[in-house]
């Protein structure tokens, strides 16, 4: 074969202190389907970005059919031939499927008009290729989200794409439409195309591509062909690292159940759910993005409404929508987004760490500045939050500092059950292992805690159980001296009943 | 003072010490919006005393007052609207409309005191309509008052058509225009000042305006810290139309005339003054004070150029003018305090 389509030696990438990527080696070859995976943070979105023009690499070599290039921006890597198919497919919603396709270098006749009759003609010969035929004259707007990217890849061909990165493609999509893609890979990959695949299905990963490039941490672990290796073997390589030390976890006697859902469902996003969380237990929630996790305690907490079912703090009823309600019954809620959920970013922090606590400050019905300072005093110094005055708007914070008014703001109501979503998400490793601390701490005070985390050795590392949730419904439990990795990974990539 | 590096637990308070505040009390105090409006109400009135003729007497400041106090007693309700980020433009409309029901039950022979309920009532049917529109329907508030601007307006000038109800008893149409006793201050003064206070009270110093500041900060962290968002700003919408009610009533006993075009206009000069007075348009900024000093130059501007012998529209002029000028000044102020803090946000915090 000679020069392959596309090699990534040792591609660094760093933001600031932290680094993104560690020395990442890609070699894609023409006719090709090429398999990226990796957790949440592994690296993989970096790689991608990098090739596809977004970012620039530190150091490391990126050679394109055995030539070295440095992309500016995005235009220069189109221009190569690289092309980026993202989840949520970046059409223009007002201009029709052949306007979309040919956007930025429309045919036009030789009166100077746009050759219309030229754009639809090819557009529907593009799409008939690809199996899929699509109206060029529909409008962008109304088609589904796997009509889409059949557009966008018609685009990219149409441009002479050599490389098509598909980034997490068929998470949004239902089975039928993810054979379909599947036949266009496949097409693509017989014309000599290189493809490179990401996602976080097994089934596919192992039915649709020839190699697998496994990242973690930022790191290229291994690369190998989907016929010699097994899923156990990438699932070691995906988890493989100690678990456990770093995290001190403090063991506590589990009291009286705080929390229980029962058949919890919200159509369409998660179904049955049932579980219980005990004073002093950390329950974690593990599982990929977008199975369903962050929504199941948005609805427990009331933010978001659900269908059936129903919530139960401490044996009282949790009403539904209504997270004043649920405040009242001692629960609390850190949720995934500090910056726009958690916090008032224009605000203060002793804004911040008193907004969930306005109510029971006041003093006959009225509140001041001064009654808010001591709280927010106490609750900033107890978190070691670093900011020089109390009236420093929390947008001059650094992100570990904003997590901790965020959790201050919290402990400040003294919750009976505090929910944590992705409480460690961008903050630094010294701020992370103080969270995890607090955390761990605060379960032996008997408050019962509900963890979210992408991050598996998090989750092994701080639970005491672990309620696996996949598609909207909790597949699996493992207690803390069951939990590994493996049997975590496996039952968050595979429907139930296909356990090995 | 040691340093953070080891950390804390939820037991012991760390060694962490902070101030209280940033910066120093004068810049806190004196670098603000507020203080500095007031200031130009001030200097415009003294300067208006020793310039203009005939401004250095007690009626000047009583007329200014009287021809300002829809404005006053509006913007109240209105600068909590905007706080939160909404805005509210069918204040004058209300005004309108509410003139024009008050003005059609005196007309039609219902006790006075149940025909100016009905007025206030129809103020407060507005305000519900908006707060409906806007929290259950979810429509953005800036489209859905446009509409009720005009679909009020229209309703009160069609019920009245181009009659006015004048013939309101002088027993009551006196004592609404009179000055205090003894002052030259009118007596809705009063009414403002109470209004304000109130007003004041509930944004400043209640979990209640604590919450109106949080949807104006981030309409998503106030509601998952329990602030019952459209809760909120239903209440604040139905408070609006109520005073904007309220008001048409004393409006058209003031100047004993119930008409469908009264209170056109209005609304502009709400939203003026309470930008005018440091309130972020954008929400989560802002003083009920301030707004009021807005109110206050924009009454003063008018009074001192229609004494001048100025015409409307140089007054318009100038007042569209203060209002951008005050704009910029904020916006370039904020980007300087931000840069400035950005610069000593770089350099390591100080332990104090």
């Amino acid at each position: 074969m000679s020069e392959p389509l596309l090699q990534l030696h040792g591609v660094s990438k760093s933001f600031g202190a932290v680094a993104a990527l560690v020395s990442a080696d890609l070699t894609l070859e023409a006719g090709t389907i090429h398999a990226l995976i990796g957790e949440n943070g592994a690296g993989k979105s970096t790689l991608v970005k990098i090739i596809g023009g977004l970012y620039h690499r530190d150091s490391g070599d990126f050679l394109l059919e055995g030539e070295s290039v440095h992309f500016h921006n995005t235009k220069d890597a189109k221009a190569a031939g690289i092309a980026v198919i993202y989840q949520e497919p970046t059409l223009f919603p007002d201009l029709s499927v052949a306007e979309n396709i040919f956007v930025g270098r429309q045919p036009y006749t030789r009166v100077g008009t746009l050759d219309r009759a030229k754009m639809r003609r090819d557009t529907r010969e593009l799409t008939q290729r690809l199996g899929v035929p699509i109206d060029p004259d529909r409008q962008a707007r109304g088609l589904s989200i796997a009509d889409q990217q059949v557009v966008e890849i018609a685009k990219s061909i149409s441009v002479g794409a050599k490389v098509i990165i598909m980034d997490e493609p068929t998470a949004a999509l239902s089975g039928v439409e993810v054979d379909r893609l599947m036949g266009i890979a496949r097409q693509l990959r017989d014309e000599g195309k290189g493809i490179i695949f990401i996602s976080h299905r097994f089934d596919e990963v192992f039915s649709l591509c020839d190699t697998i490039t496994v990242m973690r941490d930022g790191t290229y672990i291994a690369t190998n062909k989907t016929a010699a290796t097994t899923e156990d073997e990438i699932i070691r390589q995906m988890v493989g690292r100690s678990v456990g030390s770093l995290f001190p976890k403090v063991e506590t006697t589990v009291g009286a159940a705080v929390l229980e859902v029962r058949a919890l469902t919200s159509v369409g996003v998660f179904e049955d759910v049932s579980f219980t969380v005990r004073a002093g237990e950390i329950v974690c929630f593990a599982g990929l993005v977008g199975a369903g996790r962050s929504e199941i305690a948005r609805a427990v907490f009331g933010v978001d409404a659900y269908d059936s079912g129903s919530v139960t703090v401490g044996g009282a009823r949790v009403p539904r929508r209504n997270p004043a309600g649920s405040m009242r019954l001692g629960m609390g809620f850190v949720p995934e987004d500090r910056r726009k959920q958690g916090l008032a970013m224009a605000a203060s922090v002793q804004t911040n760490v008193t907004m969930a606590i306005r109510s029971s400050l006041a003093r006959f019905g009225l509140i001041t500045s001064s009654l808010e300072e001591p709280s927010a005093r106490t609750w900033a110094s107890r978190l070691q939050v670093k900011t020089h005055a109390l009236d420093t708007e929390a947008q001059m914070l650094s992100g570990g500092n904003q997590q901790k008014v965020v959790l201050g703001k919290w402990l400040a109501t003294q919750p009976k059950l505090l929910i944590v979503d992705e409480p460690t998400r961008g903050i630094d490793v010294g701020t992370k292992a103080e969270v995890h601390r607090l955390l761990s701490e605060l379960a032996g005070t008997g408050v019962a805690v509900l963890m979210i985390s992408s991050e598996l050795p998090e989750v092994l590392g701080m639970a005491d159980r672990v309620l696996v949730v996949r598609e909207g419904r909790i597949t699996a439990e493992f207690a803390r001296d069951a939990a590994t990795p493996e049997n975590v990974m496996y039952a968050a990539t595979h429907a139930v009943g296909a356990a090995a | 003072m040691s340093a953070a590096t080891s950390a804390g637990t939820i037991a012991e308070t760390g060694g962490a010490r902070y101030l209280r505040h940033g910066r120093p009390l004068w810049r806190r105090g004196l670098l603000r919006t507020e203080a500095a409006i007031i200031l130009a109400v001030i200097l415009l009135l003294a300067i208006g005393t020793a310039v203009v003729p005939f401004f250095a007497q007690p009626y000047t400041y009583s007329t200014m007052i009287l021809n300002s106090a829809p404005v006053l007693l509006m913007l109240l309700p209105v600068t909590l609207i905007v706080i939160t980020g909404d805005i509210d433009l069918s204040v004058g409309s209300a005004l309108g409309f509410s003139s024009a029901i008050f003005g059609l039950g005196f007309q039609a022979g219902v006790p006075i005191a149940v025909a100016a309920v009905l007025g206030v009532v129809a103020g407060a049917v507005v305000g519900i309509l908006n707060g409906v529109l806007v929290t259950i329907v979810g429509l953005p508030s800036l489209a859905v008052t446009i509409g009720t601007l005009a679909l009020f307006r229209g309703i009160a000038v069609g019920l009245l058509g181009t009659t006015a109800v004048t013939d309101f008893p002088q027993e009551l149409t006196r004592p609404v225009s009179a000055n205090l006793p003894g002052l030259p201050v009118p007596v809705v003064t009063l009414a403002i000042v109470l209004l304000a206070i109130v007003f004041g009270i509930l944004l400043h110093f209640t979990p209640f305006g604590r919450g109106v500041f949080a949807i104006g900060l981030s309409p998503e962290a106030a509601a998952f810290s329990g602030v019952r968002v459209n809760r909120t700003r239903l209440i604040l919408f139905v408070m609006s139309g109520v005073v904007a009610g309220a008001t048409g009533v004393y409006y058209t006993l003031q100047y004993s005339n119930a008409i469908g075009t009264n209170g056109q206009g209005f609304e502009l000069q709400v939203v003026t003054a309470i930008v005018l007075g440091g309130v972020s348009i954008w929400g989560g900024r802002g003083t009920l004070l301030g707004a009021l000093a807005g109110g206050l130059l924009i009454a003063a501007l008018n009074k001192t150029l229609q004494l001048a012998g100025i015409g409307s529209d140089t007054i318009s002029i100038v007042t569209g003018a203060a209002l951008i000028f005050s704009v910029v000044v904020a916006s370039v102020a904020g980007f300087l305090s931000r840069r400035r803090r950005g610069k000593a946000a770089a350099t390591p915090a100080v332990g104090a």
